[in-house]
């Protein structure tokens, strides 16, 4: 990719950016400025840049698709098999577009509780210190040119806050909608746990079509002291899509904050999700995985940072690699030298179903504190033929025993999502994918 | 039990099996008829866990010679599966952890395969679940292992128990319980024996490979053998084991060599 073309791509997409109405909140609109910017200052990444390696994006520097503004009169009736069951607050989005008419009608704040689920264009008005506090504090720009383009963008998206001590019995669904080609979206999504609060969100990106469109999302998330978060992302877009996105969560002080990320769909995708402890006896539990085949890729890159005493993380990542399909796979987990009493785990293991398929998977340790438990193992490989022979020994042909440890090899991540409709859903999808004749 | 009228089930003449081109059975024989329990004891390395895996049809193990029938026919002549379907069971020392997957859905699974191959009819989920807590209840298992994943997280005792739940959902003609007794306290023993003992039928035979003679106090088998370098070089009544248990396995060796002298 030449320079220039990709300079080109940048200055197309950020003109799209001048046609976001400007705002009455000064700080937003110096925010989207500084964005703007510094997205002008970086360049779209190579397979030079260390962090792009194995994820050539130049086939999206040829696609400079604008945002759209307009809402959506999408029928509900196309929306509704993605809804989830039991009832979830749902905020959906048509083309990075809020949809109110297929959005659950809570009032900003729900009840007497204090919680608010809205969008994002709703809370900065009215809830506009609070945004000033922690929007792109926890996302940086400085370094990340799709954050930075997302942040010259920001415009909508999902805002959730939890009030101190505040839990709701229901999941919160977070529905993304693809249904044009060839348009960009930049979803941006906040959550702030107040301490000793606790939710679950459901980050849900699907499709209606099977064309090119691109989605450069960010999501921010603060935990206070002692709050819980249990954050499941799901990326089943049109096989055609590109997606990028980022994610950064900071903890605090006895907080948890457990991750579940499934990548199914996507030509190509990249998914960044960066984790600060930044609190003592903080925890998180990040599961991974990806399915993938035909000539998708799949990029995951995770960090985790124990910046403070005595937390605890545990990481399992899977890919599922058919066709000629290329997953990534890059763990950082970071051990600043005042995180003494640092307990991690990572395991990264990954099954190629077909010889073409194709996995780079890299464990990255980065150790600066001595009174630490650090774990870390990578494998990849086929099936285990001591457990086909089990399995065959229980009178199972060769194929089912082979489609059974297969299809158990991604369930295991899918099994620790608490909505049973949506785990339902993903288990079929790891079924069909799995299943051989 | 030993009975006049019992049908020969296993008959194993000659047996030689090879890993990685390196011979650990050197000539295993062996008959076993319809209700009859059969300890094989042996010191590690001695072969008898190869035994157990070369009749369930391990791939890794080679059959260089002799001869086995099952039923009359040629074992080699099928498939692990096939062994399976036809009612040989392995229990396994180690049986394997299959995260993701829900115990009863795989146990739903193999009944079902099983039962297809023996022109019986399956059972729905529903009716699989009523039949499968009944087997629980003799293995005194908790409901709560029909929604974990398999073996995922058992203890030790637990996984045993899983896998003679497994025979007494399989109804295997011929059982093989491979060292079932290690790693067991005496309480799970005394369960998981209490399992074997009910499932025996004068119609099926078990074949108890262990190292101690601990196992053989619950199950008590009517005849022992002794396997060393891969040979069986003694059989016994139930009175072996216990000798072996005071003696230790190098008196029967011993006599062996005396033997070969004269």
């Amino acid at each position: 990719m030449s320079v220039a073309a990709a300079n080109s791509y940048l200055e197309s997409l950020l003109q799209g950016g001048s046609k976001l109405p400007v705002s009455p909140l000064a700080w937003l609109n110096q925010l989207r400025a500084n964005a703007v910017e510094r997205a002008g200052a970086l360049r779209i990444p190579t397979t030079h840049d260390e962090e792009w390696r194995f994820t050539d994006i130049s086939s999206l520097t040829k696609l400079p698709f604008q945002a759209i503004q307009t809402a959506s009169d999408l029928p509900p009736s196309e929306a509704e098999p993605f809804y989830l069951e039991p009832a979830t607050i749902r905020l959906v989005f048509v083309d990075g577009v809020y949809a109110p008419h297929l959005s659950t009608q809570v009032p900003d704040i729900a009840g007497d509780s204090g919680i608010v689920v809205t969008h994002l264009s709703a809370g900065l008005s009215k809830h506009p210190s609070t945004l000033e506090q922690h929007l792109a504090r926890h996302a940086d720009f400085r370094d990340t040119v799709f954050t930075a383009i997302n942040t010259a963008m920001l415009h909508d998206g999902a805002l959730v806050i939890m009030p101190p001590n505040a839990t709701i019995d229901k999941p919160i669904h977070l529905l993304f909608i693809a249904t044009q080609e060839k348009v960009a979206s930049y979803p941006r999504c906040l959550l702030i746990a107040e301490s000793g609060s606790t939710a679950t969100v459901i980050e849900d990106y699907v499709t209606l079509q099977q064309g090119v469109y691109a989605t450069n999302a960010v999501t921010e998330i603060a935990l206070s002291d002692n709050a819980r978060v249990n954050h499941i992302r799901v990326q089943r877009d049109s096989g055609q899509a590109f997606h990028i996105a980022d994610c950064a969560v900071s903890l605090s002080q006895g907080s948890h904050y457990q991750s579940t990320s499934i990548a199914l769909g996507a030509r190509i995708s990249r998914y960044n999700l960066n984790i600060q402890l930044a609190g003592q006896d903080a925890e998180c539990v990040v599961d991974g995985l990806a399915l993938i085949a035909d000539r998708q890729l799949a990029d995951t890159h995770t960090c985790i940072d124990h910046i403070k005493p005595h937390c605890t993380s545990r990481q399992l990542h899977k890919c599922i690699v058919d066709g000629s399909a290329h997953a990534v796979f890059n763990g950082k987990i970071m051990v600043r030298p005042n995180a003494q009493g640092t307990d991690s785990a990572q395991s990264s293991r990954n099954l190629l179903l077909s010889g073409r398929a194709h996995i780079d998977t890299k464990p990255q340790l980065e150790i600066f504190a001595d009174d630490v438990k650090c774990a870390h193992g990578a494998t990849i490989g086929q099936l285990d033929s001591e457990e086909v022979f089990y399995l065959k020994s229980r009178g199972l042909s060769e194929m089912a025993a082979r489609n059974l440890l297969t299809y158990a090899f991604g369930a295991e991540i899918i099994e620790g999502i608490p909505i049973v409709s949506l785990r339902k859903q993903l288990e079929q999808t790891v079924l069909e994918r799995t299943q051989r004749n | 039990m030993i009975s006049p009228d019992s049908k020969l089930l296993l008959e194993i003449r000659g047996l030689r099996a090879s890993i990685n081109s390196i011979e650990i059975l050197k000539g295993v024989d062996l008959t076993v008829r319809s209700g009859e329990v059969h300890a094989i004891m042996g010191i590690n390395g001695s072969g008898k866990s190869t035994l157990a895996k070369v009749l369930a049809g391990h791939a890794a193990y080679e059959v260089t010679g002799g001869t086995v029938l099952f039923e009359g026919s040629n074992l080699f002549d099928l498939a692990p599966e096939e062994r399976a379907r036809a009612g040989v069971f392995l229990a396994f020392q180690y049986p394997i952890e299959i995260p993701g997957v829900a115990n009863n859905q795989f146990l739903r699974l193999t009944y079902n395969t099983v039962q297809t191959h023996r022109g019986k009819d399956e059972l729905d989920p529903l009716e699989f679940d009523d039949f499968v807590r009944e087997k629980m209840k003799m293995l005194e298992m908790s409901p709560d292992f029909l929604d974990r994943s398999v073996n995922a997280g058992f203890s030790g005792g637990e996984k045993k128990r899983n896998e003679i739940l497994q025979m007494a959902l399989l109804e295997p003609h011929l059982s093989i319980l491979d060292e079932t007794d290690s790693g067991l306290d005496i309480d799970a023993l005394r369960i998981v024996a209490n399992g074997v003992n009910q499932l025996a039928t004068k119609d099926s035979a078990t074949i108890l490979v262990t190292h101690y003679q601990r196992l053989l106090n619950y199950i008590v088998p009517d005849y022992v053998h002794v396997m060393e370098a891969g040979r069986i070089i003694k059989t016994g009544g139930k009175q072996l084991a216990v000798d072996l248990e005071s003696h230790g396995y190098d008196w029967v060796s011993a006599e062996q060599r005396a033997a070969a002298r004269i």
